[in-house]
């Protein structure tokens, strides 16, 4: 009895320094989206190459989505898209699942030019100049890409650049449990 | 001399009062039309945290985002929103971390109870020492029992029945 009450704080202060070091590894910009679970908002907005032609939630549910915020003002959009062309173009994946954008706060004219010099790997874009869906979807800053099931349902928020290594860890593995989830028609 | 040092007396406490009226104030102007609805703006600018930068909360914050909230929570006030449903818009979109004082929930009782209750176990360990009895003379004193034992091991001739009892002892 003496000797654990002897060790104890030597076992006290091992546990506070593991719990500390773990705490030096996290990322504090990490944070799970409150939206998770929960359904993709309501929203009624142009499209990007369109200002008279308006859609809604109704435009994108039904398909396995992604729904990626970009801005012409964001560099790491900018790094992210070559990527974003590629999985557009991939055939696997593009009966599966569709990929809209978000284009959050920004002007009409740079945003189409944009698309034009880089192409356009969304399906649409919607045009969000006020950020109002950005702050209903809890945006911070872009890029953030939002996964929805077909449900309409969110079921992942990512927030930065997605490049190969990204998409492999944090988004293959879902998008395939989705697609299971929907051929199962559950 | 003296008034030298009144001065200096003077001028901390001067910003000491100051430090605590003004704060960090966002580059916009925002019109209220009433002292309270100004004074709730500010409270609540200040315990809701930018979701950007972390350790800034919206008042303080030059980001992008934390301007858009700011406008938004004036346009919840201006639309006579209680505290309480401007908190809860807050964290349906952006999460519990954009409160600066977390929520009494099953994941924060660590952080509300959690220094109560270390603060408790310390104050259970003192008195424990406390109240195991210090050695007096009373009880460091021999019981007859005791006594005749020590008188027996005393005895140069005794029969050594213990077999802990070591060589060196025994000499």
């Amino acid at each position: 009895m003496k000797i654990i009450i002897r060790f104890l704080p030597l076992v006290l202060v091992i546990a506070l320094g593991v719990v500390l070091y773990r705490g030096l590894s996290l990322n504090p910009q990490d944070m799970p989206s409150a939206l998770v679970g929960k359904a993709m908002p309501d929203f009624s907005l142009s499209t990007l190459n369109d200002a008279n032609k308006t859609v809604t939630k109704a435009d994108l549910v039904g398909d396995i989505v992604l729904l990626n915020v970009w801005a012409t003002w964001c560099p790491t959009c900018k790094y992210e898209h070559p990527y974003l062309l590629e999985l557009a173009s991939n055939p696997q994946l593009n009966t599966q699942v569709k990929l809209y954008g978000v284009n959050y706060k920004d002007e009409r004219l740079a945003a189409q030019q944009w698309l034009i010099n880089y192409k356009d790997p969304y399906q649409f874009s919607i045009f969000d100049k006020k950020g109002i869906l950005g702050l209903d979807l809890g945006v911070f800053g872009a890029p953030e890409t939002f996964v929805i099931d077909h449900h309409g349902i969110i079921r992942k928020r990512f927030a930065g650049a997605i490049d190969v290594r990204v998409w492999r860890k944090e988004f293959e593995p879902l998008i395939k449990q989705l697609i299971n989830e929907k051929q199962q028609g559950k | 001399m003296l008034n030298k040092a009144l001065f200096i007396m003077m001028m901390s406490l001067t910003s000491l009062f100051a430090s605590n009226t003004v704060y960090a104030s966002p580059v916009e102007t925002f019109e209220f039309q009433d002292q309270v609805t100004k004074v709730r703006f500010q409270a609540l600018s200040k315990e809701l945290r930018c979701p950007k930068c972390q350790n800034q909360n919206l008042a303080d914050s030059n980001s992008p985002i934390a301007a858009d909230l700011r406008h938004e929570l004036y346009d919840l006030l201006q639309q006579g929103k209680a505290d309480s449903e401007v908190v809860d818009f807050m964290v349906a979109r952006y999460g519990e971390f954009v409160l600066y004082r977390p929520r009494v929930s099953s994941v924060t009782y660590i952080l509300w109870f959690g220094p109560a209750l270390l603060i408790l176990i310390g104050l259970i360990v003192v008195i424990i020492i406390l109240r195991k009895k210090p050695a007096t003379k009373e009880n460091l004193a021999l019981d007859s029992d005791q006594q005749e034992k020590l008188q027996q091991l005393l005895q140069p001739n005794h029969n050594v029945k213990n077999p802990n009892i070591t060589k060196e002892e025994k000499e």
